[in-house]
């Protein structure tokens, strides 16, 4: 429990974006217990570091030791620096179906071109519900989801959102024509001049769509990226590549439940290339970030990675043994795929979140840049 | 064209405006600031800014918090020990507590640092001081939620401060991310909703329809301060900075600002005041130096703010490139799919 003394003098955290009264109460409770446990761990391990910015009374100092000594740094109250996104789940959402779509809409495009009617028919459909309901959370995360359009105003390239809302505008309807291609067969006879058009044009949409698919996949990587949340800027030459990689093992997988095993080869080579290359580049990225790759490994973007790994694993194993024989195999393996690459999406969206409410994850590494004297310059 | 997304640079001319009035901002010295809140309720008053919280946060006499939609200028109020006994040991303050207070607190502190103890209940009240700042929207030279808004929303005025058009913004959520300081931030219903999808809670006669208007105004939408912008056209000054009774706030051209800025730090290092330092004050910095600077007693982030903030888009062409590596992988992967296999 928090006594007012207490809590004005150890390290709090708050959520800023809550302003709620008996939230905060609460925080403010459990916050106090944080910072008694942080207090303790200064006295006893860091002597000779000194923490300032708060007020001066320190609880606790009851000789529990810490076995690690945390990162010193100072804060005011334990407030978050920077803001975390105001997103919530639709975001990640918006990732991971996007992703589906734009790996779908590969597949689609070359299944036409191999001559695997089932495949094609699967992918170019699935790339069209993808991207359907990647749009709808991107619209419903929106403060003002009736001002939608108002992105379409301006064309700038130092906005990934305004870059991604273009390319999602060719995207979509390339998309979408392919997918009509597959339905048109089953309009009507009296339909049949519309039919045969929209069969005509569904190969060089297709071709269209899977030309485009590759960045709808990747710029969302660089929509996370560019922005001051610690976990998601330090990942920025990694995440792309960790993203292209969740899009091809979702679209593949969603290809391995969806087609017969007869033609989903290639979606079974896609889907286990896109789950490797994910683990490959994830060590890669957590090398490269220092203290903010800590987030993915706690609290619950820790969770979804962890779970993200073993649903991967399963996807490749079943899909490398089994993909080729068992439709069943094929399926559970290809849902394995497909859940995996959501909750990498989760993972990474919830890691940059905990980042952005730790200021740690902001002072830390600015302040260690000062101390090395490479404070940045112009 | 160089330094358009990071380096010196004079942000109106670069927007478009052409011979625009010189760049116009903030020093904040907080030095002389006496916390008495006047900006915050200048600037909640003259910006028809809603309430957003009563509550009493347990920090100093700060109960403001932070920034954000509904808080544009934000006084912080740090309780400092100084000098030896401001790692572990404490000055009593007199105040009413309640606990455990003396339980561990002094002995457990000074056990581990080997400090000088001081006792719970010494009068050492030099040992202490106060360090207060207002804290405010940077209106940096290179702005990240500028940059990365989707919709034009956010524009460089002609005095070269970072504005947000209300009736443009579609609550994308954007900026609140992208801003490296925590500044900027999607205002919230009393439900904590941002879409303003929500019944309205318990307005329901016909009187009270005013009040609750007010209250909502703008919810989903991302706000700020405006350096009030409205004042600056009609050659008024800020709200803040008028109502500030110590010219803690001061409210001018940039370049000049930054002038009286230095000879201000020197004044205070000659008088004895060392730890006297700028915040924003370097056009060469991460953020090509702040329309609104301060003059700060200790490290920045004890205040709350970045230690050597970097705007986002300084490494924008960098993920830009390895994006587009990224994409080329994705075709040539899904390409080999196809060759490689026999099924």
């Amino acid at each position: 429990m928090s006594t007012p003394g207490e809590a004005e003098t150890t390290y709090g955290r708050w959520p800023d974006d809550d302003r709620l009264k008996g939230q905060r109460r609460r925080d403010a409770q459990s916050a106090a217990a944080r910072g008694l446990r942080r207090g303790r761990d200064q006295v006893t391990g860091l002597a000779d570091l000194v923490e300032r910015g708060i007020g001066g009374r320190r609880g606790g100092g009851d000789g529990e030791r810490a076995m690690v000594p945390e990162a010193t740094f100072t804060s005011y109250y334990g407030r978050p620096v920077v803001k975390p996104s105001p997103w919530k789940a639709d975001i990640p959402a918006y990732f991971f179906l996007g992703g589906v779509a734009a790996g779908s809409s590969l597949l689609g495009a070359g299944a036409d071109l191999t001559d695997r009617p089932a495949l094609r028919r699967a992918s170019r459909l699935g790339a069209l519900a993808g991207i359907s309901l990647s749009m709808a959370a991107l619209v419903h995360d929106l403060g003002r989801p009736s001002r939608f359009l108002n992105m379409q105003r301006v064309v700038r390239p130092t906005s990934p959102m305004s870059v991604g809302t273009w390319v999602l505008s060719l995207y979509g309807p390339l998309a979408g024509l392919a997918a009509m291609a597959e339905l048109g067969g089953l309009l009507p006879h009296a339909l049949r001049g519309p039919a045969r058009l929209l069969a005509t044009t569904g190969r060089p949409a297709g071709i269209g769509a899977a030309l485009v698919a590759p960045v709808v996949a990747s710029y969302t990587a660089v929509l996370l990226s560019d922005t001051a949340t610690p976990t998601w800027h330090d990942a920025h030459r990694h995440l792309p590549f960790l993203f292209v990689g969740s899009a091809a093992a979702a679209s593949g997988g969603l290809a391995m439940i969806t087609s017969p095993v007869g033609q989903a080869g290639p979606a079974r080579r896609m889907a286990v290339g896109g789950a490797l290359l994910e683990f490959a580049v994830d060590q890669r990225m957590e090398a490269a970030m220092g203290l903010t790759a800590e987030p993915l490994h706690q609290g619950k973007a820790g969770t979804y990675l962890q779970i993200a790994k073993v649903l991967n694993t399963i996807g490749v194993a079943g899909a490398v043994l089994l993909g080729r024989r068992s439709r069943t195999a094929s399926v559970i393996s290809g849902a394995a795929l497909v859940a995996g690459s959501a909750c990498t999406r989760f993972g990474i969206f919830e890691a940059g979140q905990q980042s952005a409410r730790d200021p740690k994850y902001t002072v830390v590494p600015q302040r260690e840049r000062l101390n090395r004297g490479e404070g940045t310059h112009g | 064209m160089s330094n358009r997304l990071f380096g010196p640079l004079d942000p109106a001319p670069d927007a478009g405006w052409e011979d625009p009035p010189a760049r116009k901002g903030f020093l904040t010295d907080t030095s002389i600031c006496i916390g008495c809140k006047a900006c915050e309720v200048a600037c909640k008053e003259w910006n028809a800014i809603p309430e957003d919280g009563l509550s009493l946060l347990g920090s100093s006499y700060d109960n403001t918090g932070s920034l954000g939609a509904s808080t544009w200028r934000h006084v912080a109020f740090i309780e400092q020990p100084t000098g030896a006994t401001r790692s572990g040991a404490s000055v009593d303050l007199g105040m009413p507590s309640v606990g455990l207070r003396d339980a561990g607190a002094g002995t457990g502190a000074t056990a581990g640092t080997g400090a000088t103890a001081v006792p719970e209940a010494s009068p050492e009240r030099a040992d202490f001081r106060w360090l207060m700042s207002s804290d405010v929207c940077k209106h940096c030279t290179h702005a990240a939620c500028l940059d990365v808004c989707p919709t034009g929303s956010l524009f460089r005025t002609e005095f070269g401060t970072v504005v947000v058009q209300d009736d443009i913004c579609n609550g994308c959520g954007y900026c609140v991310p992208a801003c490296p300081f925590g500044v900027i931030e999607r205002r919230t219903d009393d439900a904590g909703r941002a879409d303003g999808s929500g019944a309205p809670a318990k307005v329901k006669k016909a009187e009270r329809v005013p009040e609750k208007r007010v209250r909502d105004k703008n919810v989903g939408i991302a706000q700020k301060c405006t350096l009030c912008y409205d004042r600056l056209e009609a050659g008024n000054t800020p709200a803040c900075a008028q109502a500030c009774p110590t010219q803690s706030i001061q409210f001018g051209d940039v370049d000049e600002l930054r002038e009286r800025a230095h000879a201000r730090m020197e004044q205070l290092h000659a008088q004895g005041v060392p730890e006297a330092r700028l915040y924003g004050a370097d056009p060469e910095d991460g953020i090509g130096g702040a329309g609104a600077m301060f003059l700060l007693l200790d490290e920045p982030e004890v205040y709350g703010l970045p230690p050597d903030p970097v705007v986002t888009t300084r490494d924008l062409p960098a993920m830009w490139k390895k994006a587009g590596f990224a994409a080329l992988a994705l075709l040539g992967g899904a390409a080999a799919s196809f060759i490689g296999g026999r099924s």
